[in-house]
């Protein structure tokens, strides 16, 4: 099937969060080189609040260390400031306390929110079904719950296909939209790769039968509820690595803060360094910024894919895509445009081009093949050959294009025209008693060298039968594709070709699209060996597939992504789907995978670059009454010690709400080398982390230093 | 020459000379870690302790191999000097008791070299010689060991196996410790240091009164203490006593002992992993760090102001004469930043930066370029930390030299990076809330603090130096700091030991362009910051109540 791949100059940035999933978003490529950024509306801030205090419940905040602490620390401060109503600096500084601990759960309830409209919809498309279950020869009606893997059910127009399966009988017209998004029907038919049918889709036209394959609450619409809405979520691995080390700074921060009283009472600080100063320090040490905001990353990553269509089975195979170093694409329809086209005629010697496109075009009127029709096309665009139509000729006689004969032409006036594949022509002359012409056969095979596919035109009139020239058919590569290419290689992606072509064609398409390697005559079992010596040589492969002889190199590839048109055996195998069956948008996933994990680094190194500011607001604070000479530390030059410790904590707070967006979003991705990438998001994330608190609590501290009785 | 121009010229001339035994240094131990062939007297050592020097060993099997090295060593150390007043060559001096002897046997073992006892009151020729100087090879060697066990988890792939550790042992020991020092000490010997097996002399003295001066094998002692990053010095005053370092040239001589295996370990390490540039980066953060802190540190105590310091040419207060402000700060810079905690003059004379400087170079892990091995193996657990969290910055799940680091390796690397400061944080707050062990405090104020921050410091990152003031030898100092030492050298081993198993059971990634550079002056930098604010920032609450408080101050 051809897939019409709409472009969007600008990603999803015009759709909202609580549109349908699949409404009105396409997935066809983008602007190449840019991953759209998510999408963020701050009223989603407001309309989650209420999740957001829900998620307070210790056994859920265990889940992260970091924010956990903060927990502890704001019910300490709580009763402390209970203890001492009258004290309105421990009042302060628990109400900033439990916002930094909302702040954190709010983050990750506005990214389960969107996942959550998303999932709304898809329950709509799962009403419950009577499914028409065959017994032997009879029919029974049962729901569509009660259905077992094996049964056979029918489905005609009309029908709403009850249960996942393949179609084992008949053929039929589909209407998908509830799962795709696309609204034009698909034919689905027993046999071949076009046989799974998903249960809550509609049968348009004709009738099946479908044998069952899995069971009820385990469909694909059911797993793909559960993935929008994060219920299956499980940390990757590398949010588990990440939070073992924050965890531990955590632990090294605890230390240094609960170690500090000894110290401190030694040097004359009892007062200054009192419970609640310390668990604002310490909450102010501990990296909360990413500890908040650590898992709404995550789910906001999925949910990017989702928005593109694209259904992650575990979020391992999203990190997985940001390390891929090698990518298999399949030829046709992700290369190449799906047919061959006529690009040039090459006459033999005598005769002239015009004469040659003439009788190539009048040759191929018969010829309803893609590879015909572009024959006609060039010769009215390059000979401005008007395109004749079949009933303007009287007397023709028609040979229409078949597989056998593999040639295609007319009878009018007297005069034979024929075009077709070179065997096919050579031997029709020889049979008029032509010849063939001594440069014919150079020319062929200088166009098969180049990739081409030559076609010949040989016509019989009085003068006999003839070959006049040679059509160059060859594959066009996609627009766009050598800059995509190259820009994967200076990531550091090597694109691999796969194709049934021979290795000549093969190996001329390859140099045409900019690919770094081919993979010329390829079965299933080469494909499957190619996957399995990257791998050995520790590279991480994805591929696209979707027939059933795909299956088995999905599942070894680290990325497999199946089209949702393609079998369900395919679709069991990979760990991505791909609703619109784009093979491009393998590139696209690759992306968000960067993506995912670049937001996550540049968020730990500000949340920790961040911890020197505070230092130098709150070691002056509590210390500068015992060694004034630590009062220079106060670079900032902050109004009070309370206004230096409570800026600092309302800076830690505000900063987690302000990063949201940024969380969601994703940091902005462009396609570059590790090194200058490093170096752009170490110059934001790194000094922007070492400066912006400076900044941002000097600020703080000169709007709290104009409330009465602070400053 | 002004002492400023002479303090500059005499890091120049330190550079230099590291520069020019870099490469033949760093190739020559490659080499020697790689190689197939044991020497003759390599195997009488296997054949006599029994072990068998070609297996090769997963890194359960060589952690065991030093923990039960290191444990025998303790033993044996202990009990040679709780029998020392029955055993001859021992000048006379009695038996140690208990605490103090388990202080010295763990201090020694531990590479820190901490020392509690006054060496020319208490020690004699048996135990100097046969017990702490045999340590001052051994312990260097097992810290080498261990670091090449690290190296080759990065070189290696799909195997487990780290080497055989007894023929690291063997091997750091008769091939690379024994011949410097060799040279070492007759350099040292041609200097005017002393090496002899004399007994007590009596001098008398110019102002009347007598002293007691000892002999001893004083420059063998000597120039394995710098060269093994050990630090004990045979006399109390270390290297400031003339007969350990008798003049500008020698302190120059031990300060480049002091500083060349661990940066040529290096290009050791590059070489290994395959890649010279890989050792250039880790040079590279090394040096930064260094010549910042010696620069700092030349700075503060030059330009410390006052009628008395104008005088001198600066903070002249502990330091001797014939080494000047830019000797001693090259050399307590040199000291503090390697696990080797000798001393050429008082640290708590310092100004409170320079105090400052000396605490904060121990307390970021000794790693620039830190002590034999240790330096090595903290420095690439730091990269592998910076590597996690910018490597992410790339769009990459981290990767260090081709291996990946997940769940396993950040796990090992975060409990490294926890022990010290734990350690550290928690002896110095639990002696600062009882009474008795302040009472060892002579000064008052944040200089008294620093005075404890400092001994734990030096205790748990295996350094050994002090701070001078502090009296250590009570049974609270002798059992803590001791306990600190151990656990201080030996429980980082064990994660860097599983590290190194996980690394090299991996298969490695290949390079590609998306991979993060970490040959590049750009990860140098990174690495740097990484080191500063994550270990720096552990101790700033602490620093700013010690050295911070009093340098502001001034």
């Amino acid at each position: 099937m051809t897939h019409d791949v709409k472009k969007h100059e600008d990603g999803m940035s015009t759709a909202t969060a609580t549109k349908a999933p699949h409404g009105d978003l396409s997935g066809g490529h983008h602007a190449p080189g840019r991953v759209g950024g998510g999408l963020f509306d701050p009223k989603q801030l407001i309309k989650s609040f209420p999740d957001a205090v829900k998620k307070l419940d210790p056994r859920v905040m265990i889940k992260s260390p970091v924010m956990f602490v903060v927990l502890i620390g704001s019910v300490v401060t709580t009763v402390l400031a209970v203890k001492n109503p009258g004290d309105w600096f421990g009042w302060a500084i628990t109400v900033w306390l439990w916002l930094t601990t909302i702040f954190a759960n709010l983050a990750e309830a506005v990214a389960e929110g969107r996942g959550k409209a998303q999932a709304d919809t898809l329950r709509k498309a799962k009403t419950d079904t009577v499914a028409r279950r065959l017994i032997g020869r009879n029919e029974e009606r049962v729901p569509g719950t009660e259905l077992r893997i094996g049964d056979l059910v029918v489905c005609e127009a009309g029908d709403i296909i009850p249960g996942d399966g393949d179609v084992v009988e008949g053929v039929a017209s589909v209407d998908e939209s509830a799962i795709t998004g696309e609204s034009a029907p698909v034919i689905r038919e027993s046999g071949g790769d076009r046989c799974a049918v998903t249960g809550g889709t509609k049968v348009l036209s004709d009738r099946v039968v479908v044998k069952i394959t899995t069971k009820p609450g385990e469909t694909f619409i059911d797993r793909m509820i559960n993935l929008v809405e994060g219920a299956s979520r499980q940390k990757t691995p590398n949010e588990i690595a990440l939070n073992i080390l924050l965890a531990s700074l955590t632990i090294v921060f605890l230390l240094a803060v609960v170690t500090l009283k000894p110290f401190a009472i030694y040097a004359g600080a009892d007062k200054q360094t009192s419970m609640i100063v310390l668990t604002a320090l310490l909450v102010c040490l501990i990296p909360t910024t990413i500890g908040a905001l650590l898992s709404a990353i995550g789910i906001a990553g999925m949910d990017r894919l989702v928005q593109r269509n694209v259904l992650a089975m575990s979020g391992r195979a999203v990190e997985a895509a940001g390390d891929v170093s090698t990518l298999l694409l399949d030829k046709t329809g992700t290369i190449t445009l799906g047919n061959r086209q006529a690009s040039e005629f090459v006459p033999v010697k005598g005769t002239t081009e015009a004469e040659l496109a003439d009788a190539a075009q009048l040759s191929s009127l018969a010829d309803e093949t893609p590879e015909g029709r572009s024959i006609v096309v060039l010769a009215k665009e390059k000979y401005g050959l008007r395109e004749r139509h079949q009933g303007e000729l009287a007397h023709a006689t028609w040979i229409e294009f078949t597989a056998q004969t593999r040639m295609s032409g007319v009878d009018v006036d007297g005069r034979q025209t024929r075009k077709g594949a070179t065997g096919s022509v050579v031997a029709w002359v020889r049979e008029q008693g032509g010849t063939v012409a001594d440069d014919a056969e150079t020319l062929t095979d200088r166009i098969s060298q180049a990739g081409g596919t030559p076609l010949l035109v040989a016509v019989k009139d009085d003068k006999g039968a003839r070959v006049l020239g040679v059509i160059h058919l060859k594959d066009v590569v996609k627009e766009g594709m050598r800059e995509r290419f190259d820009e994967l290689r200076r990531m550091g992606i090597r694109t691999v070709m796969i194709t049934g072509d021979n290795p000549l064609t093969a190996k001329a398409i390859a140099e045409e699209a900019g690919v770094d390697d081919f993979l010329a005559e390829a079965t299933p079992e080469d494909k499957m060996a190619l996957i399995k010596r990257e791998q050995a040589g520790g590279k991480l492969v994805a591929m696209t597939g979707d027939g059933t002889n795909d299956a088995p190199a999905l599942a070894q590839a680290d990325v497999g992504v199946a089209m949702n048109t393609g079998t369900s055996a395919a679709k069991e195998a990979g760990n991505m789907v791909d609703l619109d069956s784009n093979p491009t948008k393998l590139i696209e996933i690759v992306e968000i995978g960067k993506q995912l994990l670049i937001t996550r680094g540049a968020l730990t190194t500000f949340s920790i670059a961040n911890d020197v500011a505070k230092y130098f607001a709150i070691i002056p604070a509590m210390f500068a009454v015992a060694y004034p000479s630590l009062d220079k530390l106060n670079i900032m030059g902050l109004a009070s010690p309370e206004s230096a410790i409570l800026s600092a904590v309302i800076f830690n707070a505000l900063i987690i709400i302000a990063l949201v967006p940024l969380a969601l979003k994703g940091v902005r991705y462009r396609p570059s080398s590790a090194d200058s990438m490093l170096r752009r998001n170490l110059g934001i994330y790194g000094l922007g982390g070492l400066v912006a608190p400076f900044i941002g609590i000097k600020i703080i501290d000169l709007l709290l230093s104009l409330i009465p009785g602070i400053g | 020459m002004s002492p400023v121009l002479a303090g500059v010229l005499q890091l120049l001339a330190l550079i230099v000379a590291l520069g020019l035994s870099y490469r033949p240094l760093g190739d020559y131990m490659a080499k020697v870690y790689s190689s197939e062939k044991h020497y003759k007297p390599e195997k009488w050592i296997y054949k006599a302790i029994g072990a068998n020097a070609n297996t090769e060993m997963r890194w359960p099997a060589y952690l065991r191999g030093v923990l039960a090295f290191s444990a025998v060593s303790v033993l044996f150390l202990y009990l040679l000097q709780r029998v020392q007043g029955s055993l001859p060559g021992s000048l006379g001096f009695v038996s140690i008791d208990p605490d103090q002897a388990f202080n010295t046997a763990a201090s020694f073992v531990a590479n820190t070299n901490w020392q509690s006892y006054y060496g020319e009151q208490a020690m004699g020729h048996v135990v100097q010689t046969g017990g702490l100087a045999v340590q001052n090879f051994v312990s260097a060697a097992v810290g080498m060991a261990v670091a090449v066990a690290l190296v080759r988890g990065f070189a290696r792939s799909r195997t487990g196996e780290l080497g055989n550790f007894w023929s690291d042992l063997v091997r750091g020991t008769v091939r690379i410790l024994l011949p410097i020092s060799v040279i070492g000490a007759l350099v040292l010997v041609a200097c005017g240091a002393i090496q002899n097996f004399a007994g007590i002399h009596e001098v008398g003295q110019f102002m009347g009164g007598a002293q007691q001066w000892n002999g001893g094998a004083v420059a063998s002692q000597e120039v394995i203490k710098e060269l093994g990053t050990n630090g004990g010095g045979y006399f109390n005053a270390n290297s400031a006593h003339p007969f350990e370092n008798p003049n500008p040239l020698s302190n120059l001589f031990e300060i480049y002992l002091i500083l060349v295996i661990p940066f040529a370990l290096t290009r050791t390490f590059g070489r290994m992993v395959g890649s010279i540039k890989q050792g250039y980066a880790i040079l590279g953060t090394m040096a930064t760090i260094w010549v910042v802190f010696t620069g700092l540190m030349m700075w503060t105590e030059f330009a410390h102001n006052g009628p008395a310091f104008d005088l001198a040419g600066g903070a002249m207060e502990g330091k001797e004469t014939r080494f000047g402000i830019g000797g001693s700060s090259l050399f307590a810079v040199a000291t503090t930043l390697t696990s080797t905690g000798a001393v050429n003059s008082f640290h708590s004379s310092y100004t409170g930066f320079g105090g400052g400087i000396t605490m904060l170079g121990m307390q970021l892990g000794e790693i620039a370029p830190g002590g034999v091995g240790s330096g090595l193996y903290g420095m690439l657990i730091m990269a592998v930390i910076a590597v996690f969290i910018a490597g992410l910055m790339v769009g990459r799940t981290p990767e260090y030299l081709g291996k990946k680091i997940g769940t396993r390796e950040i796990k090992f690397a975060a409990c490294y990076i926890l022990i010290t400061p734990a350690l550290v944080l928690c002896f110095t707050a639990v002696a600062m809330a009882l009474d008795t062990p302040s009472n060892s405090m002579t000064n008052s104020g944040a200089h008294g603090f620093s005075e404890i921050l400092y001994a734990y410091t030096s205790g748990a990152n295996n350094n050994g130096s002090a701070f001078a003031g502090l009296n250590a030898d009570t049974q609270w100092f002798n059992s803590t700091i001791g306990i600190a030492m151990l656990l201080g050298r030996f429980l980082p081993m064990v994660f860097v030991l599983a590290l190194a198993g996980s690394l090299a059971e991996q298969t490695p990634v290949p390079e590609t362009a998306g991979t993060l550079r970490t040959e590049k002056p750009l990860f140098t930098g990174l690495l740097v910051g990484t080191i500063m604010i994550i270990t720096g920032l552990t101790y700033f609450p602490a620093l700013a109540l010690g050295p911070l408080a009093e340098g502001l101050a001034a």
